[in-house]
C-alpha cells in the first residue's frame, strides 16, 4: 500500500473523519506490470537511463505510457475495483470520486515527492475509474518521475504504485493546513489555507487562498489574511473540473468561519497527535453537510529535518538568564 | 535588531510585557566601530543618517507667547547648547499631554529615583539613568548608556553582589516593601490639612509646643514632597529587575515559538489575582450587592453619583447597608485614578465617584439577568498552568524545557510586583498626593493667590514653597501676603500657555539618531529601537491614511461606531455597542467594558490594564496606536482587528 493510502486508513481507524474509498494496492500495480513485463520489458528499460538524458527518457516514457494506457487489466483485478466501487454507492446513486497515485516513494519524510503522479478528480463512470487507475499508474513513467528516480538511483524493483479511490467531497471551501507554522517553524501554529470550492485550486496554486493563522493550543486566531479569490474548481457536468468565477460579493469574503478554523485546528492537533509529528494535511468542507474532512496528510518535511539548536540552555545560577538583557551579552 | 513594530513612546510604569515584546533582540553593540563615531553620550551617530535626521534640541522654538511659562520650568530641566550632541525622545507614554508646572514634579520624582537604582543601587551593567528636558509643556528623555567594556564588567560585579541577592530574596524583600509602603501610604493619609487659624490653638499654648501654626504649614508640604519623592524610590527598588527577569521569558517564548502572540505570554505570566483587578471586582461585587438588598432601583441612568448617594442614604437600612459596603470598597480599592498618575487633573474613583457609578447600572442588570459576574479564580489558575504546560511540551528538548523552567520560574517569582506596585504608587499614593496639594491650593486660593483651588498646579513646587513661605510670613506679621498681587497673572499667562502647547505637534525625537539603541532601560521601558525611530522619521508618509496600527492586545474583529473618549466626563457619550477610542488605557476605565464593542488607545502595550480587560470581556482590543484619537473622527465607522493591531477607517 502507498504513502496516501496507507495514511488514509489509519486516520479513519485512529476516528478522524475521513471520505469512504478503497486502495487499489501495490500488489495490483505489480500484478498489472508483471504481465506488461511479459510481453516486453519495462523496468529493465528504465534502469538503464541516464537521469541527464531527457531525450531517452523522453522516448522511453512515451512508449511505456502508452503501453500502460492500453493494456487492459486482468480480469478478477478488474471485477474486484468494480465491486469495491460500487461499494462506495450510498443509496444507489454510484459514487463520483476522485483517484489519485499513492507511489511508496511518495509522501516519504525522507523526500518531499507530492505532486509527481496526477490526481483525477470527480470521476463519475466505473469505466473511467479503471482508465484512471491506469492513468496513475502510466504517471509513474512520466518523463519527471523517471528522471526523478534516476536522480535518486531508486531501485525500480522497489518501485510500486498504489491507487486510492475515495468518494469526492463536494467542497464548499478547501485547503491545506500545516500543523507547524512553514514560514518560522513554530510549533505552537497551525497555518491554514483555504478558498472556495474544490481544494485542486488551493493545491495548485491557482487561487491565492484566504490564510489563517491559529493557536495550536491556545485557539486564538492572530493573522487573518482574506485574499481576493477570483475563481473556484467545481465539477464539470461529464466529470473532471472547471474554473467557475467566484460571486462578486464572495471573492473578498473569508472562505472559512471561526468555528471551521476552530474545527479544523482540532483534526489537525489529532492527526499530529497520532502520528507524532508535525502534518501537511489537506481537507475539506463538505457543501452539504458542513463537516471537515481530511482527504489526506503527510509529515512536513522542511522544518523537521533541520536540527534545531537549543535557543537558550539551562544555567547553574537561574538568575545567570538576566544577564542577557542587563549585562549586554546575547 | 529586528523589531519592527515600534510606534510610540512607552511607559516605564505601565507594564513589563508590553515593552518586553519589543526587545525581541537586545543585542549588544559594545565596541561598535565602522562608519560610527562615538558620542560621550554613549550614543553611535552614523554619518550617513545626519540627512535625515531628527531636528536639533537648538532649533525646536518655544510656541510664541509661551516663552515665560515655559522659563518657569526649573534650569536644569531647560534645554541647553550641548544637549545638541545627544539624542532625546519625547515621552509621550507617561506625558502624553503638555504638563502644568506643577506637575513635572512627577517626572523629577520618577527620573530621580529612576537613575539612582540604576546608576547607583543595582548598578546595571551597561546603563546609567535618564535625563530629562521640557519644552513647551513635553518631556523629552535620554538614556545614559555604558560602552566601555572594562566599565561594563566593573559594574557587572557589582549588579551581580546587588541585583541577584534580590532576585534570591525576591519575597522577603517584596513582603517588605508593602510594609515599608503600607506606612509611607499612613504617613501620608495622617498629614493634617494646611490651615492657619486667626489666634494659635490655647491647647497648643499650653502644651508649650513651641512652634506655631504656620510652621506646620511648611512642614507638611515638605513631607507631602518628601513622601512623593519617597515613593518612587520604593516604585524603582524592583521594577527594572522585574521587567528584566520578565523579558528573558519573553524574549526566550519569541525565539521558541517565533508566532506566539504576546497575550499568551503575558497570560502565562499575569498574576489571576493581581491588586490591578480589584477596583473592578470591588464593582461587581458592589453590583450584586445592590440587587440582593433591592436597592438597585436608586441607580437609574443619567442620574449623578451624588444623587444616587443621596436617594440611598433615604432608602432605609436596605440603603444604609450598601452604602456600608461601598465605604468598605472605596477604601483602598477606590483609590485608582483615571490616569498613570502623571498629572493633578486624572482624579481618582474615591474623589470622582462618576467613572464606577456610571457603570454600576450595566452590572446590576448582568446580575438581574442571572450573569455569573464572578471570576472564576479556581479555573483561570487551572488553565494558566495547563497553557504553561502545553507550551512546555511543544519544546524541543528536556534541555530546553529546563532553561524554559528556570526562566518562567523567575518570571512568576518577579511578576507580582511587576504588576502590583502601580496600585500603590501611581494610584493610591499618587492620588493622596495630589490632593494634599489641592488642600493647599485650596488655601492660597482663599487668600486670594489665584482664583481656584486647582489653579495651584500652574505654579512649580518650588514656587509653591515660596507661596507658603509668603502666606506663612504674613500670617506672622499681620501684613497682607504678596502672593494675591503676583501670582494671577502668571498663573493666567501659564494656563493658556498650557492651552497653546497643546494645539503644537512635538517631534518624536530630538537630535542625532543613534545607529543602535543598546541602553536595556531605553528599549524595556520604552520600547525604542533603531526600527521604530526609523518608524517615526517615515511617519510622515500618508500611504495608509485609511488604517492606523498598534498593538494587537485582544484577539477579534469588530466593526462599529468610533467613540473618541478624551476624559471620564466624556464616558456617558458611549452607546452600547460603541468603539471606545481612548487616549491612555487604564484600570479604571473597566467597568466601561461591558458597554462596548472594542477599544482602541493611543497609549498602551499588551499588557496595559485595559488589553488585559479588553481580554477579559472577549473584547478586540488595539493598543498604542499613537494617534487614534486624533486620526480617527468621532461617529466614524471603524474595524477593528484585535489579532493584528489594525484599524481600519470605513
Amino acid at each position: 500500500m502507498g504513502g496516501k493510502g496507507g495514511s488514509l486508513g489509519e486516520l479513519t481507524r485512529a476516528g478522524i473523519e475521513v471520505p469512504p474509498g478503497f486502495v487499489v494496492c501495490t500488489a495490483a500495480f505489480d500484478r498489472f506490470i508483471d504481465a506488461l513485463e511479459q510481453r516486453a520489458p519495462v523496468r529493465s528499460r528504465i534502469e538503464v537511463l541516464d537521469s541527464q538524458d531527457l531525450d531517452a527518457i523522453g522516448v522511453v516514457s512515451r512508449e511505456l505510457r502508452a503501453r500502460i494506457e492500453a493494456e487492459s487489466m486482468p480480469d478478477e483485478l478488474q471485477r474486484e475495483i468494480l465491486q469495491a466501487h460500487a461499494r462506495l454507492a450510498v443509496a444507489g446513486v454510484a459514487p463520483i470520486v476522485a483517484v489519485r497515485s499513492s507511489a511508496t516513494t511518495e509522501d516519504a519524510t525522507d523526500a518531499s515527492f507530492a505532486g509527481l503522479q496526477d490526481t483525477f478528480l470527480w470521476v463519475m463512470q466505473p469505466e473511467d475509474v479503471l482508465a484512471r487507475i491506469r492513468s496513475c499508474w502510466a504517471s509513474l513513467y512520466s518523463v519527471e518521475s523517471v528522471s526523478y528516480r534516476r536522480k535518486q538511483n531508486f531501485p525500480e524493483a522497489g518501485v510500486a504504485m498504489a491507487v486510492v479511490v475515495q468518494v469526492m467531497v463536494d467542497a464548499r471551501t478547501a485547503g491545506v493546513m500545516f500543523t507547524r507554522s512553514p514560514t518560522t517553524g513554530d510549533k505552537s501554529v497551525i497555518t491554514i489555507e483555504g478558498a472556495w470550492g474544490l481544494g485542486s485550486a488551493v493545491v495548485g496554486g491557482e487561487v491565492t487562498p484566504d490564510r489563517w493563522v491559529v493557536g495550536k493550543i491556545t485557539g486564538e486566531i492572530p493573522v487573518r489574511d482574506i485574499s481576493d479569490k477570483a475563481i473556484r474548481h467545481a465539477p464539470a457536468p461529464g466529470g473532471g473540473i472547471v474554473d467557475v468565477d467566484v460571486e462578486p460579493d464572495q471573492r473578498k469574503a473569508a472562505c472559512l468561519s471561526d468555528d471551521e478554523l476552530l474545527a479544523l485546528r482540532a483534526v489537525g492537533r489529532k492527526v499530529e497527535r497520532h502520528y507524532g509529528r508535525a502534518q501537511d494535511i489537506e481537507w475539506a468542507i463538505d457543501r452539504h453537510s458542513g463537516r471537515v474532512m481530511l482527504l489526506q496528510s503527510r509529515p512536513e518535511t522542511v522544518w523537521s529535518n533541520k536540527d534545531a539548536a537549543p535557543v537558550v540552555t539551562p544555567k547553574a545560577d537561574p538568575r545567570m538568564h538576566v544577564m542577557s538583557i542587563f549585562g549586554g551579552i546575547k | 535588531m529586528s523589531n519592527p513594530v515600534i510606534r510610540g513612546v512607552f511607559s516605564l510604569a505601565k507594564t513589563a510585557c508590553e515593552v518586553m515584546r519589543r526587545c525581541r533582540t537586545l543585542e549588544p553593540n559594545i565596541g561598535n566601530t565602522g562608519s560610527t563615531h562615538k558620542l560621550p553620550t554613549g550614543v553611535f551617530m552614523s554619518t550617513q543618517d545626519k540627512a535625515k535626521g531628527f531636528p536639533l534640541p537648538s532649533s525646536v522654538k518655544v510656541v510664541p507667547g509661551t516663552e515665560a511659562a515655559q522659563a518657569a520650568y526649573p534650569y536644569h530641566i531647560q534645554f541647553a547648547p550641548e544637549d545638541d550632541q545627544k539624542f532625546w525622545f519625547y515621552n509621550s507614554m507617561h506625558f502624553p499631554e503638555p504638563m502644568h508646572a506643577f506637575d513635572m514634579v512627577t517626572a523629577e520624582a520618577a527620573y530621580c529615583a529612576l537613575g539612582a537604582a540604576n546608576t547607583r543601587v543595582h548598578c546595571l551593567p551597561t546603563t546609567l539613568g535618564i535625563d530629562h528636558r521640557i519644552i513647551n509643556g513635553r518631556v523629552y528623555i535620554g538614556g545614559n548608556g555604558v560602552t566601555d567594556p572594562a566599565e561594563i564588567e566593573r559594574r557587572t560585579v557589582e549588579f551581580q553582589k546587588r541585583a541577584f541577592y534580590y532576585y534570591e530574596n525576591w519575597e522577603t524583600l517584596y513582603a517588605q516593601w508593602k510594609v515599608k509602603m503600607l506606612k509611607l501610604i499612613d504617613d501620608a493619609r495622617a498629614l493634617p490639612s494646611p490651615t492657619l487659624p486667626e489666634f494659635e490653638p490655647l491647647e497648643h499654648v499650653h502644651a508649650g509646643r513651641g512652634v506655631a501654626s504656620n510652621h506646620d504649614l511648611l512642614v507638611t508640604y515638605q513631607k507631602t514632597l518628601e513622601g512623593y519623592f519617597r515613593m518612587w524610590h520604593h516604585h524603582f527598588e524592583f521594577l527594572l529587575l522585574g521587567y528584566g527577569a520578565y523579558l528573558v521569558f519573553f524574549g526566550f517564548c519569541k525565539k521558541a515559538f517565533p508566532e506566539i502572540t504576546d497575550q499568551t505570554i503575558a497570560r502565562m505570566v499575569a498574576g489571576i489575582e493581581a491588586e490591578i483587578f480589584r477596583p473592578d471586582e470591588e464593582l461587581r461585587g458592589l453590583a450584586r450587592r445592590a440587587v440582593e438588598l433591592n436597592v438597585d432601583h436608586h441607580f437609574k441612568e443619567g442620574l449623578s453619583a451624588d444623587a444616587v448617594l443621596a436617594s440611598l442614604s433615604e432608602g432605609g437600612p436596605a440603603g444604609k447597608q450598601w452604602l456600608d459596603s461601598l465605604a468598605k470598597a472605596r477604601d483602598p480599592w477606590f483609590n485608582i485614578n483615571v490616569g498613570d498618575g502623571f498629572y493633578h487633573y486624572h482624579r481618582g474613583w474615591n474623589d470622582d465617584l462618576s467613572m464606577p457609578f456610571a457603570a454600576l447600572p450595566d452590572y446590576m442588570q448582568q446580575v438581574r439577568d442571572g450573569k455569573s459576574l464572578h471570576r472564576d479564580i479556581g479555573k483561570l489558575q487551572e488553565e494558566r498552568v495547563q497553557l504553561i504546560a502545553d507550551y512546555r511540551e511543544l519544546l524541543n528538548s528536556d534541555e530546553e524545557r529546563a532553561a524554559y523552567d528556570q526562566m518562567i520560574g523567575l518570571a512568576h517569582r518577579v511578576f507580582p510586583y511587576v504588576e502590583g506596585h502601580k496600585f500603590y504608587c501611581e494610584h493610591w499614593y499618587t492620588n493622596l498626593f495630589f490632593n494634599k496639594i489641592r488642600e493647599y491650593g485650596a488655601l492660597l486660593s482663599k487668600a486670594g493667590f489665584f482664583p481656584e483651588e486647582a489653579d495651584v498646579f500652574n505654579l512649580t513646587h518650588y514656587e509653591l514653597e515660596s507661596a507658603i513661605i509668603d502666606l506663612m510670613n504674613a500670617w506672622s506679621s499681620g501684613s497682607p501676603p504678596r502672593g494675591p498681587s503676583y501670582w494671577p497673572p502668571i498663573v493666567a499667562q501659564r494656563k493658556a500657555a498650557v492651552a497653546q502647547w497643546a494645539k503644537h505637534d512635538s517631534p518624536p525625537a530630538l537630535g542625532p539618531i543613534p545607529d543602535v539603541i543598546d541602553d536595556p532601560a531605553i528599549v524595556m521601558l520604552w520600547g525604542i529601537t533603531r526600527e521604530s525611530l526609523d518608524n517615526w522619521l517615515t511617519s510622515g508618509d500618508e500611504k495608509n491614511s485609511h488604517e492606523v496600527r498598534g498593538f494587537a492586545a485582544s484577539m477579534g474583529v469588530v466593526e462599529g461606531t468610533a467613540r473618541i473618549v478624551k476624559s471620564v466626563d466624556e464616558i456617558s457619550r458611549l452607546q452600547r455597542g460603541d468603539i471606545l477610542v481612548c487616549q491612555v488605557t487604564n484600570p479604571t476605565w473597566a467597568p466601561i467594558f461591558q458597554r462596548i464593542s472594542a477599544a482602541v488607545s493611543d497609549i498602551g502595550g499588551s499588557m496595559s490594564h485595559a488589553a488585559i480587560v479588553a481580554r477579559e470581556y472577549g473584547l478586540p482590543a488595539v493598543v498604542g496606536t499613537g494617534n487614534a484619537t486624533s486620526k480617527i473622527k468621532d461617529g466614524q465607522r471603524i474595524r477593528v482587528d484585535g489579532g493584528r493591531g489594525v484599524v481600519t477607517l470605513l
